[in-house]
């Protein structure tokens, strides 16, 4: 079931700069002959004030050098120094002591300097988009797919009719459909900021308005007030675009529910086993979540002191260790104390609730009442972007990571000869029995397989939840609505539940505020208890009032 | 007439009961008061603050004695009843403070000048009035557990899932009243109260009086829940512990009798609660965790169920414990103590302290010919261990 959790390469989001950087060392073998001829324009960058440097880009960004970028960069950055002895400039980083020096043009080191002996040469927000403009020029036409993209994109966002002329010559040559979309969207964004024709700029907008997001509402809102032809097209685009982002909205709001829906089915799916199933209430399910929670630190805390290569599979060896932990905590808690109580439920309730206790506070006494501090491997940082939708890897493998458990309980049930055992004792005990199935083995199973899903979720939880001896209680209830809501003894109704609660949690959120939302939900699930006192999806017949 | 079912069913237990809790309603303060601190027999104010706390968990407890015992109704959720009759104390204790608060604002209470709040909610309005902060206290609890019950018993929710969405309930509340915009004072609640009735709620005579209060509310409570069980109504409520379906089969309305109690259930948690509130002096959402409420539960279980005086036993001893165990070095340890008075009350002793004892002493009587055999219809009814579950359905 962990298969599907390996290791994926992230691409970090400062694309840009990191191609910068691979470009200035590609230098030597891409541009050597010209090397000679840049020296005294990256000179002249560092020779005088504000406007000299000013007019040193235009004429570095007029070669069209490659290497031009990189320095450009640096010297946005604010890393291009002027050693005072000869003006010579240099891409300098702080050292020890001073700055090591680095040759813009072939990317060599070029010895150390003391603090003293260089000064930086300064950029003022003019300045910053001189380079920006210059950077982008040179950007768009590079042969690297990934620069023109984010060129573009960097023209979108800060683009001025400087920018058309430009931008036509890329959109001439460029052959990926993609980016000449982009550069199209990014034009029209140049256009609307030009004093080009009414016509161009309502061709523009119509452009945009199929691009849509956020940044573009931005770019088109100004205009929508004015009058006259633009006016008007700008107001159709922004309510275009706005209708558009609400859909986008409520699918982030979707997600969002089905990542919260997926937190309480990891949290329910153990106690529908163990309420659904066996018809036991078991209060100290919460701390089998802990627990499992727990031992992923233990995990860590060990990995980190004798195998830190192996991290990124802290989750990975968790997994199984925190089922283990918690499903044998689980089967003594049912041969110490719940097999002397079956069939008086009440009692069950007060007894395990004296057992949550008792395990919160050995936590404690063990690991201290404070938050612990859980890591996530690399696979688990990072976000994408979907659409207008930004979706986090830790949500999104928490959400397969449940549905995974949630398929691998079914097959269990369904095809495994404990899983069998398991539903005939279920339907009737004494029957079972008779068949000969040792009725008390299968409980005892029953109640480890149920607090062992708790801990495995208590594992996935520990990534997006503060881990502390408390981490439990916070679960309890919403598990117990879920289980309830969903029906008992029925897993399908704990999926649907899960995710209905989820997801009608967080469309009322930004209604009602969280706090307010939940307190509905909750009042939702009472009344609704009182319509359907045995859940969505109810089991029918005898079982009923057993 | 009300006299009469008042005193129906007052046997040696029921006096002896009543007899004592007025004696400490008297003597207490009486030995606070009146003799100096160098008397062996002088009771130190923080003892007095302390028993009147007990007394005011004691009607607690015996409220939801009288539900879970004698109508198998088993509330995770009491501690909500309690919470909201203290807050409707609070409240006009938070009135009473008038411009002697921080801000000196006569209407106001601090906390919502501080919100910059320019008038006062309607849901504080004719707080300043004892008389009407007296009726809300009985009124807010009750009218929520009418509300509650009457739509959970009529669909027959029943069982653990009652337990549950009563749990959720309080939950609920607890949720609600930690927002600083719900109108009461948000995670701090209400507290720096003044004076109650004019007197200073800091002087020793004001806090003899609520604990003289507490004691004879609770001897209230205690006669009350005595003839409700001892009545034919009661009797009903006995046979829908043990067989709802047949009670409502032999023509009874289950939902009615169930609602009735539970209702006036809440009502005593609610006085329970505005008894608490000025003898601690705050209130705070703190008191909805669903966590104490089922501490609650497990006062009645010690002291034991089906029986009125044992929440009353159960619920002082269980916290005269707390006391003693969290004041000391060995409080790190009392969360196992509860932990496993939970779970031995359950395993060992399912009729509680006062049920077992009572059990040997029928034994004994039972051994001993000599006495007259005469059945004694007042005395405590034989506890029972929750409602009878079908024989098939246990293991």
């Amino acid at each position: 079931m962990r298969r599907g959790l390996r290791w994926r390469p992230h691409i970090p989001a400062s694309l840009r700069t990191a191609l910068a950087i691979l470009l200035l060392l590609f230098i030597p073998s891409a541009g050597m002959t010209q090397t000679a001829d840049l020296r005294p324009l990256v000179n002249a960058l560092g020779a005088g004030g504000y406007n000299e440097t000013d007019a040193a880009i235009q004429e570095l960004a007029r070669t069209g050098d490659p290497a031009v970028a990189g320095i450009l960069e640096a010297l946005g950055a604010g890393n291009l120094y002027t050693r005072k002895s000869d003006g010579e400039v240099f891409i300098a980083s702080r050292a020890s002591g001073g700055f090591a020096l680095t040759d813009p043009l072939t990317g060599a080191s070029a010895g150390e300097a003391a603090s003293g002996a260089v000064e930086r040469i300064r950029v003022n927000n003019r300045l910053r988009r001189t380079i920006r403009t210059a950077y982008g020029a040179l950007t768009l036409l590079s042969p690297d797919a990934g620069m023109r993209r984010a060129a573009t994109q960097s023209i979108f966002q800060s683009g001025d009719a400087d920018s058309i002329p430009l931008l036509d010559e890329a959109i001439a040559a460029e052959k990926d459909g993609s980016i000449l979309r982009l550069m199209r969207e990014a034009r029209a964004a140049a256009v609307l900021k030009s004093d080009l024709s009414d016509a161009d700029k309502v061709e523009a907008i119509r452009t945009l308005s199929a691009r849509g997001g956020r940044e573009t509402l931005a770019l088109i809102a100004p205009l929508a007030g004015a009058g006259g032809e633009v006016g008007a097209a700008a107001t159709t685009a922004v309510s275009t675009i706005e209708s558009n982002l609400a859909l986008w909205d409520a699918g982030q709001n979707v997600w969002y529910g089905i990542s919260l829906g997926s937190v309480l089915l990891l949290a329910a799916i153990g106690l529908a086993i163990t309420f659904g199933v066996m018809g036991v209430i078991n209060m100290a399910h919460g701390e089998m979540v802990m627990l499992g929670a727990y031992t992923t630190f233990v995990v860590q805390e060990l990995i980190r002191a004798h195998a830190p290569w192996l991290f990124d599979w802290s989750l990975t060896i968790a997994v199984p260790l925190a089922f283990l932990v918690a499903a044998l905590v689980g089967m003594a808690i049912e041969r110490g104390v719940i097999q002397f109580l079956y069939g008086r439920p009440l009692e069950t309730l007060l007894a395990t609730w004296g057992i949550s206790l008792i395990l919160q506070q050995t936590v404690r006494t063990i690991f201290g009442p404070t938050n612990r501090q859980i890591g996530s491997p690399s696979w688990m940082s990072g976000s994408f972007e979907l659409g207008q939708l930004t979706i986090t890897y830790s949500r999104l493998w928490i959400v397969v990571f449940a549905l995974a458990v949630f398929l691998l309980l079914i097959l269990i049930l369904r095809f495994t000869a404990f899983g069998l055992q398991m539903r005939a004792v279920t339907q009737n005990r004494p029957m079972a029995s008779a068949m000969g199935i040792r009725t008390p083995w299968v409980d005892a199973l029953t109640f480890g397989l149920g607090s062992g899903i708790a801990g495995i979720a208590g594992v996935a939880l520990s990534q997006i939840d503060n881990v502390s001896p408390n981490l439990g209680q916070a679960y309890i209830i919403d598990s117990f609505m879920v289980v309830v809501f969903g029906g008992v003894g029925n897993l399908w109704g704990t999926l649907v539940g899960a995710l209905t609660l989820g997801i009608a949690n967080k469309f009322l959120e930004p209604y009602a505020g969280a706090v307010v939302g939940k307190i509905l939900v909750l009042v939702f699930i009472i009344l609704f208890i009182q319509k359907r006192p045995r859940g969505l999806f109810a089991l029918k017949g005898r079982a009923v009032e057993a | 007439m009300i006299g009469h079912s008042l005193t129906r069913g007052l046997d040696r237990t029921a006096l002896l009961v009543i007899f004592l809790l007025l004696a400490v309603a008297v003597l207490v303060p009486l030995f606070n008061l009146y003799l100096p601190p160098s008397s062996p027999l002088h009771v130190p104010s923080y003892v007095v603050a302390l028993i009147g706390k007990y007394l005011t968990y004691a009607l607690l407890a015996l409220s939801v004695g009288l539900i879970w015992g004698y109508c198998g109704i088993l509330s995770l959720g009491h501690g909500a009843f309690f919470a909201l009759g203290g807050y409707a104390m609070g409240m006009y204790l938070m009135r009473q403070i008038g411009t002697r608060g921080v801000y000196g604002n006569p209407v106001l209470p601090d906390f919502m000048v501080f919100l910059n709040w320019q008038e006062l909610p309607v849901a504080w309005w004719g707080f300043q009035y004892f008389p009407y902060a007296m009726l809300m206290i009985v009124l807010v609890p009750g009218l929520l557990a009418f509300v509650f019950g009457w739509f959970a018993f009529r669909s027959r929710v029943t069982g653990v899932y009652l337990s549950i969405i009563t749990q959720a309930m309080t939950y609920a509340l607890l949720l609600a009243f930690f927002r600083n915009n719900f109108g009461f004072g948000g995670n701090n609640g209400l507290t720096d109260f003044k004076d109650i009735l004019g007197f200073n709620i800091q002087a020793p005579e004001t806090r003899a009086a609520l604990f003289a209060a507490s004691a004879v509310a609770l001897a209230l409570g205690y006669l009350i829940c005595r003839s409700i069980v001892y009545s034919r109504f009661g009797k009903v409520l006995v046979a829908i512990r043990d067989a709802e379906s047949r009670t409502r089969f032999l023509g009874y309305r289950v939902e009615n009798y169930k609602l009735v109690v539970w209702t006036l259930s809440a009502c005593m948690a609610g006085v329970a609660g505005a008894l608490y509130v000025p003898q601690v002096g705050i209130i705070n959402p703190g008191e909805f965790e669903p966590a104490n409420s089922i501490e609650t539960v497990v006062w009645v279980a010690v002291g034991g169920r089906g029986t009125l005086v044992g929440p009353i036993i159960g619920a002082v001893l269980v916290n005269f414990a707390k006391t003693w165990f969290t004041t000391g070095a060995l409080a790190p340890y009392w969360l196992f103590m509860l932990g496993g008075l939970f779970i031995a009350v359950t395993l060992f002793l399912p009729k509680g302290i006062v049920g077992t004892l009572a059990g040997l002493l029928r034994r004994e009587r039972r051994a001993s010919p000599s006495e007259a055999e005469a059945p004694t219809p007042n005395s405590e009814p034989p506890p029972s261990g929750g409602p009878v579950v079908n024989p098939s359905a246990a293991e």
